[in-house]
Order: structure tokens, then C-alpha cells, then sequence
């Protein structure tokens, strides 16, 4: 594969992950448990959309005929995306949510620290101020499943059974395609071997603290490097690409 | 019934060796949820560089009936106004 193909889509699903993550964060938006935590969670999704919003745009470059961060956001069907599944997953209820931050900003914190080191110096420049972000979103999640693990036998359960459930999601983040493979080669992407020991370590750590004990081995959901996803994107581009789709060119 | 959960205020330091302002309050369960909370209410736009919280119910305040004896007695000693000096031509930060 050139290199420049490898890029654009290493690219892609840094950007698809952030805006996916950040519009299902954004489903909380009026519907947080309160007042304050409503608020945090739209913080949450700020900050993956402003992420989205560079890789996207970063990753328009490498197309024969330049697309935008925009033209790629809403302009691109399902099979073009390559976010992880987890990310597109319903938002479910609070506990769920706090599980799918847990597992996705704990593999991000490692990610961007790894990629602050990249050779790309565009992508190291993204990387120095996600990481910063990354960092607060894992330290937020963390706080929410020691609270909810260590709370009420009614948190606890469920809690437990959505990190145990989001678990057969988790092992997606660290496959890596040839094109992966010629990156880290080139010191552009890091080896994700590397980081999942890292991430398994630090997930386990907080199953720790909030008195639970990680899940074992089972199977495992793949398939969105290919971009195969699951139900449920569909439904979420709907509506997130909605008003381009009917007005295109549309702009306010 | 009050469901909601303890009250903290919230104190926003702008810059580093600056004083710290009262900006708001927030209900949080326990602390590291209330420094987090006021991070994301009130120093979104860059206002702040420290943060302190406080639970409301550890502030000591005032009673408004004793406001005649505690206030009052300050309202005619116009003598502790510096109001009495010549400034100084050129002189900062007075």
C-alpha cells in the first residue's frame, strides 16, 4: 500500500473515532443525571469533536481531490467509516456510558502520548493537546466507576455488567492493518502491542479499585478497520448527516 | 425533599499569584467530583489557572440581623479612608 493511503486511513479512523464518540456523548446533552453532570458529558463531546474536527481535516489532504473536515464528516456513508465498534454504540444508560469512556480514553491517553512521539509532525501536534484531554476524560470515568462499582448493589450490577458486556469490544482497538504496520515502520503510528499491555494494566487497575474483577478472554467484535460496523451507525449518520444529505451545501 | 447532593463553592483563581474569587457553587458527592465539576462549569472559557472548592456547609457567614453591629459602626469614620494624601505624581499600583 503507498504510504500516503496508509496515512489517510490511520487518519480517518482517528477522526471517525472522535466524531462518533463525540456525537453519542453528545445524546446526553439535556439528559445527564444533573445538572452538573450533563454539563461534563457535553465538555466530553466538545472535546472529540474539536479532535475530530483536525484529523478529519488533516486527513482531507491526502485525497486526490481535497475533502474537508465537513465533506468527510457528512458526506461519507457507513462503509467509509472506520471508527472502533465500541464508539458507535448506543450511549445506554449512565453506567454504560462511564464503561465505554473507561475502556475508549483509557486506549486514547496511551495512543496520544505514543503519538506526541510520532514522526508526522502534524499528528504529534494533534497528539500534544489530545492527550491532555484524554488524560482528563480517563480520570473522569475512573472516578465514575470507583462511585458506581463501590456505590449501591443496584450501581455495582450494573456497572459490572456493562464493562463486562463493552469487554468483546475492546480488543478491536489494537489491531493494526499492513498499512499500521508501515506507519509504525516509519515511526509515524505507534505499535499497539505495546500499548494494550499498557491499557490492560491500567483498566485493570481501576477494575481493581472499584471492586471488580476484569473479564477473562471471550469473543471478540471486529471488523470496523474493514468498515463493517454494527446496527447501529447507520442510524446514528441518519441523523448526524440529516441536514447535508437534504440541503447539500447548506451552510449558516 | 432535597435530593440533590452537597453544595461546594466554588473559588476560580485567574492567574498563577492572583486572588481567588467566589464564581459559583456545584453539587457534588465528594470532593474530587466537585473540583471536577467546577472545571468543567466555570473554567471552560479559560477563565481560570487554580480552582479551590469548599463545602458550603464549612463556611462561616455572617448573620443578616447582625449586620446593624457589625457594619454600621465603619460608616461615619471617614478618617479611614486614605482620601487625605497627595499622590505621589508617578506612582503604580496605589
Amino acid at each position: 500500500m503507498e504510504k500516503n493511503e496508509a496515512l489517510k486511513k490511520f487518519l480517518l479512523r482517528l477522526g471517525d473515532n472522535a466524531l462518533i464518540q463525540g456525537h453519542r456523548l453528545s445524546e446526553w446533552c439535556s439528559r445527564g443525571p444533573m445538572l452538573e453532570e450533563d454539563i461534563a458529558l457535553s465538555n466530553l463531546a466538545l472535546d472529540n469533536i474539536g479532535r475530530a474536527q483536525a484529523f478529519l481535516d488533516y486527513a482531507g489532504h491526502f485525497y486526490s481531490n481535497p475533502q474537508s473536515a465537513d465533506d468527510l464528516a457528512f458526506k461519507r456513508s457507513e462503509r467509509q467509516y472506520y471508527n472502533f465498534l465500541m464508539a458507535e454504540l448506543p450511549v445506554g444508560h449512565f453506567g454504560y456510558t462511564i464503561a465505554k469512556q473507561l475502556y475508549i480514553s483509557a486506549y486514547e491517553e496511551l495512543l496520544f502520548e505514543a503519538l506526541t512521539q510520532s514522526t508526522d509532525d502534524t499528528i504529534a501536534a494533534i497528539a500534544h493537546k489530545a492527550v491532555k484531554e484524554a488524560r482528563y476524560h480517563f480520570s473522569h470515568a475512573a472516578d465514575w466507576c470507583v462511585r458506581l462499582g463501590l456505590g449501591t448493589a443496584e450501581s455495582h450490577d450494573k456497572l459490572g455488567s456493562a464493562m463486562s458486556d463493552l469487554w468483546a469490544y475492546t480488543q478491536e482497538f489494537f489491531e493494526m492493518t499492513d498499512g499500521d504496520l508501515q506507519l509504525l515502520q516509519l515511526g509515524i503510528a505507534p505499535d499497539q502491542n505495546q500499548i494494550k499491555k499498557v491499557w490492560t494494566d491500567k483498566v485493570n487497575k481501576v477494575f481493581m479499585r472499584a471492586g471488580y474483577v476484569m473479564p477473562g478472554e471471550c469473543h471478540q467484535y471486529s471488523g470496523s478497520q474493514q468498515g463493517v460496523h454494527t446496527e447501529y451507525l447507520g442510524h446514528l449518520l441518519c441523523e448526524m448527516q440529516y441536514l447535508q444529505r437534504s440541503h447539500p451545501q447548506a451552510a449558516w | 425533599m432535597d435530593t440533590q447532593l452537597d453544595l461546594w463553592e466554588v473559588f476560580i483563581q485567574g492567574k498563577s499569584g492572583g486572588q481567588f474569587m467566589h464564581a459559583g457553587s456545584v453539587h457534588a458527592s465528594d470532593k474530587e467530583m466537585a473540583l471536577k465539576y467546577a472545571r468543567d462549569l466555570y473554567t471552560r472559557r479559560n477563565e481560570g489557572s487554580a480552582i479551590w472548592v469548599v463545602l458550603s456547609t464549612h463556611i462561616v457567614a455572617s448573620l443578616p440581623e447582625d449586620a446593624e453591629m457589625f457594619f454600621d459602626p465603619a460608616n461615619d469614620k471617614i478618617y479611614r479612608h486614605p482620601t487625605f494624601y497627595t499622590m505621589p505624581e508617578g506612582a503604580l499600583q496605589i
